[in-house]
């Protein structure tokens, strides 16, 4: 993507460590959320009037903080407070917060801001302030083009997010996945992309091929996904920004199952022929191809370590669908899966410390994490259907599909997105405008 | 000796005890076993197992021919009754050497997407081996899977699941 967003970042204040000032324990399930007041931004009449004509939004200022607010929400982490018991007017509180007024209303965090008209961009400045020790923890002001203002928002959630875990945020990100319609004997699937709190839904094709499995780069804006353009199901690569399409390799069967490596050079995926699917590479520079698995089983579902240096996988080798581990170069395959029942679609999280699966026992489907040697299985959720992990960039959330039970007629079927923390807490459904499945969620946008 | 005695006497009736136990314990092992089996092997009218047995979703490449054969979950082994199909479709494509097929595979919803596009690739690949060692070149076969993509019935149950786990042979020309 071309730069879109121009970040000047010229102040930016860390207080002291001297005060201990408000943390949130991500660690845990948070079922005390942390109450925060988020005064809408402040806005000057001159510079509400401009960007009321570029963006018909009568109060950019209200609408930026109302993404904020929803962000913190949906983060299950934070408690936004009602802006109705609000003494402090927006202008005045960013100056100079009045902390007791604050203290009244049992805020413990308060977000303050001004948005401004200035040279045809939008400028924007922020604080986040400790309300109970009088502190101002973060300050920061950045100018871009006004269509970007949902962004704003985002920015703005994920610095307050990293100063009060200690964590880096997942709000500017994107999801792609798979939008869906029809009966479930013709569905019809198409590409789509939207934000990560849902908005900017757009359809990358047109629903004319099967499409599935989207998955971004973590390092540009290129999606590699398996679409059945002529009936050949084959990885591509996809352009999101110039639209531009092209085969991955040229292999004489079905090419499945693709993921980019951490730096995103390469892509690992599977090819199937005469009844074998193996797991391959292709280097994107270079266009060679190495095979990395060599057995007569199925083998897919390879997703690389964060460093690189291991690939965890899928392998009925055994007998039935485990997950294994080996090195990049296919040696030193372990099976790391020993509970009781299958698993699939094994996700190396990206701090590398956890592998997400999808997991089926006695009929019923679980969305779960283990350690990358297995040890410390952990079942998150289960359901009917639910399967295909993918983690947010910073490896606290997971976002999956889950299917509904079809009636005695076979109707009443459902697909849609949720998401979910590593807690197990937080579970929600996001919000799609038609049935969706796949998603793989992108990196963070701006750092 | 007397209390000695009485122990044994005692151990004697508990080891015949143990026995009746035993045999009644076999017995009732026996029974679960067999009802076991009666489950699984279960003739439900339209399933062997859980291998579909039915007609409901079958249409026919010529007469007498059927176009599809069905698996058990997680299976790609052709059954007896599959092997029969595609030795018909055999004998039928041997007939007509100038049809091209593709074999589609197919798995039902019970998986995971990625794994059933494999499993789909490998059941259709298990009924082209079979087609080829009845004479039909490979030239003549494609393969191509759909996974769970593409359910012929659309219900959430074991009978629908069955009719979904297929692979079917469709003229190419």
């Amino acid at each position: 993507m071309k730069i879109l967003i121009k970040i000047i970042i010229f102040l930016i204040i860390i207080p002291s460590k001297s005060f201990s000032l408000i943390e949130v324990d991500i660690t845990r399930g948070n079922l005390d959320p942390l109450p925060i007041a988020v005064s809408p931004l402040s806005i000057d009449e001159n510079s509400r009037q401009n960007f009321e004509k570029i963006l018909k939004k009568r109060n950019i200022g209200e609408e930026i903080s109302k993404i904020i607010e929803v962000n913190l929400k949906t983060s299950g982490l934070f408690n936004p407070l009602n802006k109705d018991a609000f003494l402090q007017a927006p202008d005045i509180a960013n100056l100079k917060p009045r902390f007791e007024d604050w203290n009244l209303i049992k805020a413990q965090a308060l977000i303050t801001g001004k948005v401004s008209y200035l040279d045809e961009k939008l400028r924007v400045e922020f604080r986040l302030w400790d309300v109970l020790a009088g502190k101002e923890m973060v300050a920061l002001a950045f100018t871009t083009v006004p269509t970007n203002w949902r962004r704003v928002g985002h920015i703005i959630t994920d610095k307050v997010y990293q100063r009060l875990t200690g964590e880096k945020g997942y709000f500017d990100t994107r999801i792609i996945y798979v939008a869906e319609e029809g009966p479930k004997t013709k569905r019809i699937k198409k590409l789509a992309i939207m934000d990560q709190d849902g908005a900017n839904n757009k359809f990358l094709t047109l629903g004319n091929e099967l499409v599935l499995t989207p998955r971004f780069n973590p390092t540009s804006q290129m999606v590699t996904y398996l679409s059945y353009f002529r009936n050949l199901p084959r990885v591509y690569l996809l352009d999101i920004e110039t639209g531009m399409q092209e085969v991955v390799g040229d292999f004489p069967g079905m090419t499945f199952a693709p993921r980019f490596s951490p730096n995103g050079k390469k892509i690992i995926m599977s090819f199937a022929k005469d009844g074998n699917s193996e797991i391959y590479t292709m280097d994107l520079e270079n266009r060679i191809v190495e095979k990395i698995t060599n057995h007569p089983s199925i083998d897919t579902s390879p997703s690389f370590s964060p460093d690189g240096k291991f690939i965890c996988f899928n392998s009925d080798r055994s007998g039935y669908q485990q997950i294994y581990v080996m090195k990049s170069d296919g040696s030193n395959v372990k099976r790391i899966s020993f509970g009781k029942g299958l698993y699939g679609t094994p996700v190396w999280s990206p701090r590398g410390d956890l592998i997400a699966f999808t997991k089926l026992h006695k009929g019923k489907f679980y969305i779960g994490v283990m350690r990358t040697d297995g040890s410390g299985e952990r079942l998150l959720t289960e359901n009917f259907y639910q399967e295909a992990p993918s983690w947010s960039p910073n490896g606290r959330v997971l976002i999956f599909y889950r299917e509904t039970k079809t009636d005695d007629k076979g109707e009443g079927f459902s697909a849609k997105l949720w998401s979910i923390d590593l807690t197990g807490y937080n579970e929600r459904m996001v919000k799609t405008p038609t049935d969706a499945s796949d998603p793989s969620w992108s990196s963070l946008l701006s750092n | 000796m007397k209390k000695s005695r009485i122990r044994n006497i005692d151990q004697g009736a508990i080891m015949k005890l143990n026995k009746i136990l035993k045999n009644t314990l076999l017995i009732v092992f026996a029974c679960f076993a067999l009802s076991a089996c009666a489950t699984s092997k279960k003739t439900t009218g339209q399933m062997q197992g859980d291998v579909y047995t039915g007609t409901d979703t079958v249409e026919y490449l010529a007469s007498g021919v059927p176009d599809r054969v069905f698996f058990a979950t997680n299976e790609s082994v052709l059954t007896t009754a599959s092997r029969e199909t595609l030795r018909k479709q055999a004998a039928y494509l041997r007939k007509n050497s100038k049809i091209t097929i593709v074999l589609e595979g197919h798995a039902d919803e019970r998986g995971t997407r990625e794994y059933n596009l494999a499993l789909g690739e490998r059941r259709a690949n298990a009924a082209k081996d079979y087609l080829m060692t009845y004479g039909i070149s490979s030239d003549r076969i494609s393969v191509l899977s759909y996974g769970k993509e593409r359910p012929v019935d659309s219900g959430s149950n074991p009978l629908a699941w069955s009719k979904n786990r297929r692979s079917v042979t469709v003229k190419a020309n």
